[in-house]
């Protein structure tokens, strides 16, 4: 009983750790890959090509002066950073990072946790995340930030109703809401290759759908609103410095990562590989294999993030307004209706 | 499964220790850095950000009427997207279609095919009255001819208001 809390543990604190590390390391990522698409250097200054430029952001983060606005309120000041950081981090537990591993005679579970609503968890988590630039961009008492603040939260929450519909056409077709078991399903074959039977076949209209929604949750461009920083200087967080701005972006970019890695786990097979039951591995070696797969998916999403930030310009509010109520929505139900057509059609 | 079954840990208890860690995290990283980070203040420093200029007003004030709409529309999908899931889990469900010789996908899905049509019903009036559109056209005065000349509405009022039009 202790060891399994052990194990618990050291998984809690390990994910968390590679969750800071690869938000991190994302705004290295994120520098080099502006530098190369805008045929720039980028940061190449702090260690070999600028690999420690992250380490040194965060010293700074943590050295500098901050200012909270005489006439802010003050504990929803520093309770709005708190909150977006804190549900940013928390979507992580129910994702699973990869199959067991058999170790000293135990089956250890590399997710944290199978909740059988996982998928609801993620989805009332990332609600909760509109509170902290909300209550961040209200708190600061300037009208910039309440700018920011309002276009973000009607935005994520017209974005949010079309990625709930999504979804739901992918619980028509698995059946479950839980993440374990939806990865687990990917594992069928298809065409005689095992470990190929993703989602994204299943359920193409849909992942399209969730993904333009993942990159308006996440307030990334073409969805930047919020800050977009040559109308609102700097958006819901004009007034913030030193660590509580470090938060709001830290929180962005660990978004990033968690829609990253839920886009791979629900349509793109998670941990499954091509081949995976047929190369004859042990199991742990599968196991490491799959995990590995599946980072190699979070970064290839990672990248398009980037690609696409760095490549289109930013809506107008209109647009993006028409486009999630009148374009989106319409589409999910849609999508839908074929699925369930399809489902009953079929069997 | 079974693991988890035996600890004395729920499910829901190893998320309550995640997000007891989340909040820990921020808590330490806010406390590590108050205490490193230089403090010195001072009445500049501590205005609102207005572009440079003195800040004129109060931002809490009033803010576009749209949002409320859209936060009003938004509730009442999301309630219908939170009905939506546990029928979604059953819909595909082998054994309840297999018991009932398929008559289980029929009814379940014509059962929520009208519901989402009344879901679109509500998306189409909203769409229809324009409260999806977020430029709103030009309000014009509608030109009205009224049979009743000026005049007359003149001399009522001055005979009402006790005095004269040039004293007005």
């Amino acid at each position: 009983m202790e060891i399994f809390l052990i194990d618990k543990i050291v998984l809690i604190v390990a994910v968390f750790g590679i969750t800071l590390l690869f938000a991190l390391y994302s705004t290295y990522a994120e520098r080099k890959v502006a530098a190369f698409i805008q045929d720039r250097l980028g940061p190449n200054r702090a260690g070999i090509f600028g690999i420690l430029q992250p380490l040194a952001d965060g010293v700074k983060f943590f050295l500098k002066e901050e200012f909270i606005p005489a006439h802010a309120d003050k504990a929803l000041f520093i309770l709005g950073p708190s909150v977006s950081m804190t549900t940013a981090l928390m979507t992580s537990a129910v994702i699973p990072w990869g199959n067991s591993l058999e170790l000293f005679d135990r089956v250890i579970s590399l997710q944290i946790t199978d909740l059988n609503i996982g998928i609801l968890y993620v989805f009332a988590v990332v609600s909760i995340g509109v509170y902290g630039i909300m209550i961040g961009g209200w708190a600061s008492n300037n009208k910039f930030s309440l700018l920011g603040a309002l276009r973000a939260s009607s935005q994520m929450i017209s974005y949010e109703i079309a990625m709930g519909l999504s979804i739901i056409a992918l619980v028509m077709t698995t059946g479950t809401l839980s993440l374990g078991e939806i990865v687990q399903q990917q594992n069928g074959s298809i065409f005689g290759i095992s470990g190929a039977s993703w989602n994204i076949i299943y359920q193409p209209l849909g992942f399209l759908i969730f993904m333009i929604c993942a990159f308006a949750e996440c307030n990334r461009t073409p969805f930047d609103l919020p800050e977009s920083e040559n109308e609102l200087v700097g958006g819901y967080h004009t007034e913030y410095s030193s660590m509580k701005l470090g938060f709001f972006l830290f929180a962005e970019y660990t978004n990033m990562f968690i829609s990253s890695a839920i886009m791979s786990s629900l349509y793109f097979g998670g941990y499954n590989f091509p081949f995976m039951d047929q190369l004859g591995l042990s199991h742990n070696l599968v196991t490491i294999l799959g995990t590995t797969f599946l980072f190699a998916k979070i970064v290839m999403f990672i990248f398009l993030f980037m690609w696409v930030r760095w490549t289109l310009p930013r809506f107008r509010y209109d647009q993006l307004m028409r486009m999630g109520w009148k374009m989106l929505i319409p589409l999910a139900l849609i999508n839908i209706i074929i699925t369930g057509l399809l489902i009953v059609v079929l069997k | 499964m079974d693991q988890v079954k035996n600890s004395q840990l729920s499910e829901f208890g190893i998320i309550f220790l995640f997000i007891i860690s989340g909040i820990l995290f921020a808590g330490l990283v806010m406390i590590t850095s108050k205490v490193l980070r230089p403090h010195r203040p001072n009445e500049e420093k501590l205005t609102s950000y207005e572009c440079g200029e003195d800040p004129v007003g109060n931002a809490w004030g009033q803010f576009n009427m749209r949002f409320y709409i859209i936060a009003l529309i938004f509730i009442l999908f999301e309630v219908e997207v939170v009905f939506l899931f546990p029928w979604a889990t059953v819909f595909g469900n082998k054994k309840l279609i297999a018991a009932t010789d398929g008559l289980w996908a029929w009814f379940s899905i014509g059962e929520m095919f009208i519901f989402i049509a009344i879901l679109a019903l509500g998306l189409a009036y909203a769409w229809a009255r324009g409260y999806l559109d977020w430029v709103k056209p030009d309000q014009e005065i509608a030109q009205f001819k009224s049979p009743v000349p000026k005049k007359l509405y003149e001399n009522i009022n001055t005979k009402y208001s006790g005095k004269t039009t040039i004293e007005r």
